[in-house]
């Protein structure tokens, strides 16, 4: 090949086929990771080789920290020695109230043959960085699938709930923040044990509990703990306060803003709650024989939806004799009781559920003659559906 | 046009290269949280390469750097890949303009390059989970090219000869 041109002009592929073939992969990998979720062996390989060079751009951070932590006065940390010891006097308090009240409760729940709540490992962990996505809230753990850390697993500070892992990585794991937009936690009233699902609001660093009944029985101050319907969270962390509740005109469903309890610009020390409760199986369609026995309430699928055929045949008749005379002066109370009836999966206080299991049509029948009478037929309709 | 003087600069090490893209990569890894306006080093350094010398840093090395700033950045496999990939491109493109100007003018003609990625990152969020980081996310590009002069004075440091008058030497 004495002929062949000098490899001056050997430019490989021309940039735009190169710019082509990697824009169309790039599409194709975004494609797969978005809709797929079939990229994980791709995403463990690159964040393991990944690793050490994190560690290595962390150092400098951690050198800071150390060097001012080396630095800080002798005063500061005798104060904070002062402050812990304090604290812990005062937990130790609380802790002896709680094994006491922990036995109590083994006690009761064995009486009331309700299963026992799972004891809870956790691991401690340190947040390594925020994600730099702007538009998400994440940090990254630096305990991974190594450490037997597992997807989904919650993770909480010492004040409540931080998130929850949702990539497990060999040594590192990311958690979602509770305030991230796309994260949901079920959660009670402390209080008074009202359910409902707490959802993040994304930048704001809130919480908000939306499609609640505009009489429910929130109040701005109410702690709000994880109450373990999902099986993912353990049932009593507590995850926020309630800052606001905004109560919209009639009908419409009221919204309420809550402040996370947890702090994760506070601390850098997270635990790792290893809930490994086995998912539950769902109790198969227990609707048919709920009625009969009322020995375990706790088993009864209180969240779904309440049976409708009977309710046109059944209600009907009883109901009208009262509407006829109806006075029309309690329509005001009859309408919250409607709203409440409304939202019977979302928002059901304790109470309601169980009710609506076990006793068909009676009592909720009983109450309309009395209190509510309005003029109109939809309205003794609408009560007989909360039944 | 003020004319400046266009020094003629010693071949580039590939070794030097690597170092600094090994060196902005790190940059990028540092925590910087969610600090509005942390310049995304990666992009700025492939542009200088892609401008500098795009027959060394080509499109592949870009694509490969944004894979693993996707993995970092637990985003999406492929958005920062896409970006950078484009931005590599649009840099070999104005490769042979741009080096005619000053410092500033580079600046200016670097700054949709950056931009441009930027949107494509913000896009592809967009598209898949439908939120909006907010007009002041574009900030780290301006950033970005606020440090155009520095880095360019940074990366063409070994490359540069004595000025000094030296008549043995031939150049």
């Amino acid at each position: 090949m004495e002929y062949s041109p000098p490899p001056l002009f050997k430019q490989g592929a021309p940039a735009r086929v190169k710019v082509t073939v990697f824009a169309l992969i790039s599409v194709a990998l975004l494609v797969v990771d978005a809709r797929f979720h079939a990229l994980t062996s791709v995403r463990q390989v690159a964040a393991t080789v990944l690793y050490p060079f994190q560690m290595v751009a962390l150092m400098p951070r951690d050198a800071m920290s150390n060097m001012g932590s080396y630095f800080s006065s002798i005063s500061a940390l005798q104060k904070e020695v002062r402050e812990l010891k304090s604290q812990q006097v005062a937990m130790a308090q609380a802790m002896q109230q709680a094994q006491l009240q922990t036995a109590e409760n083994g006690h009761l729940r064995k009486l009331m043959d309700a299963r026992d709540h799972m004891p809870v490992r956790s691991m401690m962990s340190e947040i390594l960085y925020d994600a730099r996505d702007p538009a998400t809230r994440r940090v990254v753990l630096d305990r991974g699938s190594q450490n037997g850390v597992k997807l989904g697993l919650p993770v909480i500070d010492n004040a409540g709930v931080v998130g929850q892992v949702t990539r497990v990585f060999p040594f590192t794991s990311e958690v979602t923040l509770l305030t991230d937009k796309e994260q949901a936690i079920p959660v009670q009233v402390l209080r008074n044990g009202l359910r409902s699902v707490a959802y993040g609001r994304g930048q704001s660093g809130q919480l908000d509990l939306r499609f609640v009944a505009p009489n429910a029985d929130i109040v701005v101050g109410d702690v709000l703990v994880t109450s373990g319907l999902d099986g993912m969270y353990p049932a009593g962390l507590a995850v926020a306060k309630v800052t606001q509740v905004e109560s919209v005109a009639q009908g419409a469903f009221g919204r309420v803003v809550c402040q996370p309890l947890a702090g994760i610009d506070r601390h850098r020390q997270l635990l790792i709650v290893m809930s490994d409760q086995p998912a539950q199986p769902r109790p198969p369609a227990e609707a048919p024989k709920a009625n009969g026995n009322t020995t375990s309430r706790r088993n009864l699928p209180k969240m779904e939806p309440i049976p409708l055929p009977p309710l046109p045949a059944q209600p009907l008749p009883p109901a009208q004799p009262p509407a006829a005379p109806g006075t029309g002066g309690a329509a005001a109370a009859g309408a919250p009781a409607a709203a409440g009836a409304a939202t019977p999966a979302a928002t059901a206080p304790a109470a309601g559920a169980p009710a609506t299991q076990n006793r068909p049509a009676a009592p909720a029948r009983v109450t309309p003659p009395a209190a509510t009478t309005p003029a109109r037929q939809p309205a003794p309709a609408r009560t007989g559906e909360g039944v | 046009m003020p004319t400046r003087p266009h020094y003629i600069l010693l071949p580039v090490s590939p070794l030097f290269i690597a170092f600094s893209l090994i060196c902005a990569f790190m940059l990028n890894l540092m925590p910087w949280g969610r600090w509005i306006g942390a310049p995304d080093f990666v992009a700025l350094v492939l542009v200088f390469w892609g401008i500098h010398q795009p027959r060394k840093v080509g499109i592949g090395i870009a694509f490969s750097m944004g894979l693993l700033m996707d993995v970092h950045d637990a985003t999406l496999l492929g958005e920062n890949a896409l970006a950078y990939t484009l931005l590599s491109y649009l840099a070999i493109m104005i490769h042979r303009r741009v080096l005619w100007f000053p410092l500033v003018t580079q600046a200016i003609h670097v700054f949709p390059l950056l931009l441009m990625t930027q949107a494509i990152q913000v896009a592809v969020r967009f598209a898949v989970t439908g939120r909006f980081p907010g007009w002041l996310h574009f900030i780290e590009s301006l950033i970005a090219v606020a440090l155009w002069p520095a880095v360019t004075w940074l990366l063409l440091a070994p490359q540069r000869r004595a000025v000094d008058k030296d008549h043995t030497r031939p150049i």
